[in-house]
């Protein structure tokens, strides 16, 4: 692994951890380390200024009062305390898990079944079908927003005039507090081009032979998906059903750009479509509770750690990794 | 042997989600060409066409304006990160150095840490230079390289064989040669990746224009668009056809990007799903 210059070292059993040390500063001297660190300063700059300094600065003025005008008071953990019993917090909070909750399932369903569809089509027309699917992923998020205004018009709206086709009365989608967020998650189901395009590559690399064998012990279609494909591709389920959490925990663009233009909407005064980041937005730019809004990221951030960390262990239990 | 026979239900899902897919598109385009009382006709041919609610959108913002301003920020935003990042990206896949497995885990680190937790702060310091009311801070992070692009072309740079390098060391070639010479040549592919994930990125966001632009023409074209939607859609006469009008402008420029660029986007894609 390690190139020709540790390696003599490597021949000696297991260098007790002064030599590792004597070794990691030996390699200071070298010049190609000066020349690494060259190369990776612009980074290492980057970080303390825009990340960790901000991360430092933040955790300070979530205990402070700031309001952007006057000078910063420490306050303990008020701001903290204030989290627990502000109730468009907890509101905000409900809305954001309840739509995840929705949004991230919905999302890997469609997708997979999708991929699969693709997976069954000749290589040229699965490519020109990806490429369809894909299109609404580079469409901005904010003309997203717009779009679900219109489309999901509860008198006017195309979809509940296509569901009065089958004599269905659709709901009011963009101002019933109940069906707001379904109405989202629907909206942004249009957007799962990504991840139909990474699961497609995931089922291509499952072994053809694979099924052949299964086909000839006879096993069902259920059974074949259900002990090779899931399996065979759960690390990239595990990879996308992450990184879409942390994403629709921050959902801001859609829904502010359909719900927070005039104070006069509905689902403005209902609270409906209040996502957590867009409330830490209105805290920290609006309202100018710099030290509050700092708190609420705060929070944020810890429960996106403990769900992710609760996913990385329970995925432990269900994906499969070749050879590992 | 293991012939698969497509029914009918594979067509129809096939089809009938492609119908889905490309249908908001054509009802936006459609509708954008309308006068005032048929948008919501939700007829695809329009009754009557109106090409003047582009002329109406036109004038009532300054469009223009905030298309060159779309355009120059996504062209620095893209251009910065892909340039910075492959020079991190090559010092993290060249070189052998003490602390550098714990350097590439903290970059990875990064990508986990959740915008809103910085965003305050860095809000500061550019408020604090003066930069609060431009679009300098829109672009300018991008000048110290971002995680995720520094992860792709790591793995690209890895894939180069090594030979090359070392016989170009013993020609006498500088580090620096190495990288722009031989490793970036090589990879071109991979930077276009970067570029073109860089500009749709960029040219998307919203919560960075909202933070830090006040003055109207300074907007970005979805700025511009939340703008337009706020006050001629959900106010006011409830001017559809403008809005949409300019949904299609914000929209359409990257349409052309990804067909021209397609190939790459897939590539980008691919990559993501290699980090898990």
């Amino acid at each position: 692994m390690r190139a020709a210059v540790t390696a003599p070292a490597k021949v000696a059993a297991e260098p007790d951890r002064k030599e590792r040390i004597r070794r990691w500063r030996k390699g200071f001297r070298r010049r190609e380390t000066w020349a690494a660190y060259a190369f990776l300063s612009p980074w290492i700059i980057g970080f303390l200024i825009f990340m960790a300094g901000p991360m430092v600065a933040s955790f300070v003025l979530s205990l402070t009062d700031y309001d952007a005008l006057g000078s910063p008071n420490l306050v303990g953990w008020a701001n903290y305390e204030q989290l627990l019993s502000d109730p468009k917090v907890a509101k905000s909070l409900a809305n954001t898990v309840v739509y995840s909750l929705m949004v991230v399932p919905g999302t890997m369903i469609v997708a997979l079944a999708l991929a699969m569809v693709l997976n069954r089509v000749g290589t040229r027309s699965a490519g020109f079908f990806r490429t369809l699917f894909y299109l609404p992923e580079v469409t901005p998020k904010v003309a997203v927003g717009v779009l679900f205004l219109m489309l999901f018009n509860g008198q006017v709206g195309l979809i509940n005039e296509f569901l009065g086709l089958f004599g269905i009365q659709g709901p009011a989608w963009s101002t019933d507090p109940d069906w707001v967020k379904p109405g989202l998650v629907l909206m942004n189901l249009w957007s799962v081009g990504g991840t139909v395009v990474l699961y497609l590559a995931a089922l291509k690399n499952v072994p053809l032979d694979l099924y052949e064998a299964a086909e000839l012990d006879g096993a069902s279609p259920w059974r074949r998906f259900r002990h090779i494909t899931l399996p065979m591709i759960s690390g990239t389920l595990f990879f996308t059903f992450i990184v879409q959490t942390i994403a629709a925990l921050q959902t801001f663009d859609e829904a502010y750009t359909a719900f927070y233009g005039s104070t006069a909407s509905a689902t403005y005064s209902s609270d409906a479509a209040l996502f957590y980041l867009i409330y830490l937005f209105q805290q920290a730019f609006q309202f100018l509770h710099m030290g509050y809004a700092s708190a609420m990221a705060w929070l944020l951030f810890g429960i996106i750690m403990v769900i992710t960390l609760v996913q990385v262990k329970v995925s432990k239990r269900f994906v499969y990794y070749e050879g590992g | 042997m293991l012939k698969q026979r497509k029914g009918v239900l594979f067509w129809v899902v096939l089809i009938g989600a492609s119908v889905l897919f490309l249908y908001p598109f054509l009802w936006v385009i459609s509708a954008s060409l309308k006068p005032r009382s048929q948008v919501f006709d939700n007829k695809l041919v329009p009754d009557q066409v109106r090409p003047e609610n582009y002329v109406d959108v036109w004038q009532a913002a300054p469009v223009l304006d905030w298309f060159v301003n779309s355009v120059v920020v996504a062209l620095a935003a893209a251009a910065a990160v892909t340039l910075v990042s492959s020079i991190v990206a090559f010092g993290f896949a060249y070189f052998r150095f003490p602390g550098r497995n714990a350097l590439f885990g903290l970059v990875l680190g990064t990508m986990m840490l959740p915008a809103a937790v910085t965003m305050i702060p860095v809000y500061l310091i550019w408020n604090s230079v003066g930069l609060a009311n431009t679009q300098v801070p829109l672009w300018a992070v991008n000048l110290f390289g971002s995680a995720f692009y520094i992860f792709l072309l790591r793995q690209f740079f890895l894939g180069l064989p090594r030979e090359l390098f070392e016989a170009a060391r013993i020609d006498g070639a500088s580090h620096w040669t190495l990288f722009w010479r031989i490793a970036v040549p090589l990879c071109r592919p991979a930077l276009i990746v970067s570029f073109i994930f860089e500009l749709k990125a960029s040219w998307s966001d919203l919560l960075k224009p909202l933070i830090y632009l006040r003055d109207p023409e300074l907007f970005t074209l979805p700025r511009g668009l939340k703008a337009i939607s706020d006050q001629f859609g959900q106010s006011g006469e409830q001017q559809w056809e403008v809005v949409l009008a300019g949904s299609v402008i914000t929209t359409v420029p990257m349409i052309i990007v990804f067909f021209l660029a397609q190939r790459y986007f897939m590539q980008g894609i691919a990559t993501q799903g290699r980090k898990g």
